[in-house]
């Protein structure tokens, strides 16, 4: 029970990150329709740029991560700007092939600066796990579900609450009406890129310190988020944010009682299941008329 | 007097949802061998729903669709066609991207004979049955007045030869029924008449027809007898000097809009 | 002219040992070749059929297992206590073995994928690629997982007049994966320029349109998986044969990225653009690499992906063909209409 709990516990934490990527990509992949394999990409250089602010500039490590998402929004909104909008009306295939390209360009330049050694990033926080009742849980842990619930939160209000939000929303229920309505597609498209592939930074940037950061960290944090926005439903928030807490639990569960190898194949099952059986995702709402 | 064998196509209480929209609501007609029915209605009476659902395109909410003695429920569009039911498009109505003759080709698709194996191993089969489609397609296009673009890209054609290619592509399929959707859209006066000719000339071949339009003189010259859609009901039903005089039809079409006095 | 131009290539292609005595340029030549069949394959499906998948690599490794595998032999034992055994069989019949697998596979995987359209059957190949890299990392009673399979025997074959040869020797591998090369691409051709591949190409355009005749989309989208995947699988057991060594690292993402590339810079859709991309990106390692690092030779792979992408969408043959043609008469009236920019979206 004790293990289980612990289980439960990780997953918790886990989920949190998970959710921001999904929301990230859902975003993305609900309003602009891309299919985005740079995501996971923002999320490695996220906890690379921690890392460099940190390790080499020195940088307070509570300073680095909001620049890390910073970072991730401006490189996101550059991808969409230069790649993204002159193929605005494009095929997806042609779209698809272009994120895979700024994909593999952006892994191996990491690659190329920082080698393929795994880096470590340092945090302020003490090393002794704390303990509450029978579950063990780390200050750094704690801190990362405690800032990944508040920036879900925040995404919540900036979609709920916010003119850009509405735009957003607007966007994503009907393109051409909203252009009609006088909302400025391309810009909402730039914004949502970046938004999206900053909550992707940040995930980048809070699990950076808990697992190590290498080059190749970005393309199972893609997949998963794919994983996710299916799991939860195109452009479904909600979904995005119960789909990661849902499949972190699934990992969590199946590594610890069924096989660890087999903990990234997780996703891709649901993925697989999910899509065969119910494609429009867990939580679909009411689909969008037109 | 009609008995079951004189009936083509039936449509039998048909109605579809979209939510809590409702598309078309008890639609109930029938048509006949060797007819031509015009389908006419103002926009968004539900005209391309029905040709959604008859073709298989779409599934009613409650209804059914009887092709001759065979029920259509749950029959996948190219299942639909190969019954000998064929339906043209008004919008991307032919493969662009292939040559006029490719696209003949491509709807003679199920009078081919060949199979795999066939083409794998280059047995004689599989240009025997490649000649005769060759030999059919020229036919078509012979048909439609179209062989002189045999060669170029569908896509670089004027409009009013794509739709009627759209209507060649059809033929090649060996319809027994042909559902055109509204085929002179978009035409200028000399094209439509071309159209309307060709109409007639696959009439007379003995092939049933039912088509939806807009074009009121077309409609009304071509069809034998006329259907008339509104807000999803049939509200008329006759040949065309009646429908023309029918004071619902009229106030559906000019009526929209404005209030009831 | 037009009857010269094959027989020249296969001149060409037959007599490449004569004049490539370098046996390291050989080898990249065969590894290419193989890879080269595999983007063939792959045009199959993506450039004629008109579906992205990105999964292929999966029937490639499939075959490369299964055909080490049956020459192998393995020991398996099965949940419910059954034992599998199998005893190694020559390396020949593991072609077969390869071939039939992956078609299998290519049959199921196509059957479940095609059931969604569009980004979401790409993520669905994505995942059926790493599901199949995972179960070969980690079912070591059967692959050995990253300890890979190792001293995979080479095929011998009974040849008239020489008796059974192995193919150890380079030259004769590199006879043996043009013939099948060549093999694949008469296939192929065969399959594109008939009725069937009339109807791959009607369904890739417009699947309503083509449904409204008559054709039977899954069935031809299924069909050109499974003769796709074993297309691929055939490949696959060449290459196992040839390096001798396999580990699940051959499911990588990155090698299905390797063939698409090679297949959409050559020109999709056309019959010689897989070779062009391969016959590319197969030996521009050999040259970039005596100047840049690993990484940097993929950011220039990455860079040239969106390069072509922008410049060249349909690919470097199509562009080839066009330039040929303003060349020859005023007004080119060529069957394949080229688009000259990425093709719009219809909703």
């Amino acid at each position: 029970m004790d293990e289980l709990l612990q289980h439960l516990v990780n997953a918790l934490i886990l989920g949190s990150t998970y959710a921001l990527l999904g929301i990230g990509l859902t975003l993305i992949f609900g309003i602009m329709r891309v299919v985005n394999f740079t995501h996971g990409e923002l999320y490695a250089l996220g906890a690379y740029a921690v890392f460099f602010l940190e390790v080499s500039l020195g940088v307070n490590f509570f300073l680095a991560l909001v620049l890390a998402v910073i970072i991730g929004c401006a490189v996101g909104a550059a991808i969409e700007f230069v790649l993204l909008r002159p193929l605005l009306d494009a095929d997806i295939d042609t779209t698809m092939l272009v994120m895979i390209g700024a994909w593999i360009v952006m892994q191996n330049t990491e690659l190329f600066y920082w080698g393929g050694v795994s880096k470590a990033i340092m945090t302020p926080f003490p090393d002794e796990p704390l303990q509450v009742g029978p579950i063990f849980v780390s200050w750094l842990r704690l801190f990362v579900l405690v800032m990944a619930l508040i920036l879900i939160g925040a995404t919540y209000v900036l979609i709920n609450r916010t003119k850009l939000g509405k735009a957003m929303r607007a966007t994503f229920q009907d393109r051409d009406t909203a252009a009609l309505m006088g909302v400025n597609i391309k810009g909402i498209y730039t914004a949502t890129f970046a938004i999206g592939s900053g909550l992707a930074a940040a995930a980048g940037a809070l699990l950076g310190p808990v697992f190590l950061v290498t080059p190749s960290m970005g393309d199972l944090a893609s997949l998963k988020a794919f994983a996710i926005v299916i799991l939860g439903g195109l452009g479904n928030i909600t979904g995005a944010t119960l789909g990661g807490f849902i499949l972190a639990f699934v990992e969590e569960i199946g590594a610890g009682y069924i096989s660890s190898g087999y903990r990234d194949a997780m996703g891709f099952l649901i993925i697989i299941i999910v899509l065969l059986f119910k494609p429009t995702g867990l939580f679909a709402r009411a689909e969008r008329i037109g | 007097m009609t008995t079951q064998a004189d009936i083509v196509l039936s449509i039998e209480h048909v109605t579809v949802h979209f939510g809590g929209l409702i598309a078309i609501s008890d639609l109930n007609f029938e048509v006949r061998e060797g007819e031509i029915v015009g389908l006419i209605g103002p926009n968004g009476a539900g005209k391309t729903t029905a040709f959604n659902v008859i073709t298989g395109f779409l599934k009613p909410t409650s209804g059914n669709v009887r092709y001759r003695t065979t029920s259509l429920g749950g029959l996948k569009p190219h299942e639909i066609a190969r019954l000998g039911l064929v339906r043209t498009f008004q919008r991307t109505s032919v493969f662009q991207t292939n040559s006029v003759f490719q696209n003949v080709l491509i709807g003679l698709h199920d009078r081919g004979r060949s199979t795999l194996w066939d083409t794998l191993l280059a047995l004689p089969r599989e240009s025997r049955s490649e000649q005769e489609l060759v030999h059919d397609a020229n036919e078509i296009l012979q048909l439609v007045g179209l062989e002189q673009r045999a060669s170029e890209p569908a896509g670089t054609l004027p409009y009013g030869e794509q739709r009627l290619l759209g209507i060649a592509l059809a033929l090649a399929a060996k319809p027994s029924m042909l559902l055109l959707d509204e085929p002179v859209s978009g035409m200028n006066a000399s094209e439509t008449a071309r159209c309307m000719k060709l109409v007639e000339k696959i009439r007379g071949s003995g092939v049933t027809i039912l088509l939806v339009e807009h074009d009121m003189p077309m409609v009304m010259k071509v069809s034998d007898r006329i259907v008339v859609l509104n807000y999803g009901r049939i509200i008329a039903e006759g040949p065309p000097e009646a429908i023309q005089n029918d004071p619902e039809v009229i106030r559906a079409y000019l009526g929209q809009g404005k209030k009831r006095a | 002219m037009k009857r010269v131009l094959p027989l020249f290539w296969l001149l060409v292609i037959a007599t490449v040992p004569l004049w490539l005595r370098d046996q390291y340029f050989l080898h990249v030549t065969i590894t290419t070749a193989i890879f080269i069949i595999a983007a063939m394959s792959l045009n199959l499906l993506l450039g004629y059929t008109g579906q992205l998948s990105l999964g292929h690599v999966a029937f490639f490794g499939i075959g490369a297992y299964a055909s080490a595998l049956t020459t192998l032999g393995f020991n398996v034992e099965l949940p419910g206590g059954f034992a599998v055994v199998h005893t190694p069989w020559p390396a020949v019949v593991g072609f077969v073995m390869a071939v039939i697998i992956a078609g299998l596979s290519g049959y199921a995987i196509g059957k479940l994928s095609f059931k969604v359209r569009g980004a979401y059957f790409v993520i669905v190949t994505i995942s059926f690629a790493e599901v199949t890299r995972l179960v070969a990392l980690n079912w070591v009673e059967l692959t050995q997982g990253p300890l890979a399979l190792t001293n995979i025997p080479p095929y011998t074959l009974w040849i008239p007049g020489i008796g059974e040869y192995e193919f150890w020797n380079k030259t004769a591998y590199y006879y043996l994966v043009a013939i099948i090369g060549v093999l694949v691409y008469v296939i192929i051709k065969r399959l594109v320029n008939s009725r069937i591949g009339r109807a791959m190409i009607a369904l890739k355009e417009n699947e309503s349109l083509a449904s409204s005749v008559g054709i039977d989309v899954t069935r031809y989208l299924v069909l050109a998986a499974v003769v796709s995947a074993a297309m691929a699988g055939a490949a696959g057991s060449l290459y196992a044969h040839y390096v001798k060594i396999i580990d699940p690292d051959i499911f990588l993402f990155i090698y299905t990225v390797t063939m698409v590339i090679m297949v959409i810079t050559g020109g999709k859709g056309t019959l010689a653009g897989p070779i062009v991309g391969g016959v590319i990106f197969g030996f521009m390692p050999v040259i970039v690499r005596s100047f840049a690092a690993p990484a940097v030779q993929w950011i220039l792979y990455g860079a040239l992906m969106i390069v072509i992408v922008f410049v060249l969408p349909q690919g470097i043959v199509p562009a080839i063909e066009r330039w040929a043609a303003s060349w020859r008469r005023p007004r080119a009236t060529s069957d394949a209409v080229v688009l000259a920019g990425p093709k719009v979206r219809e909703e």
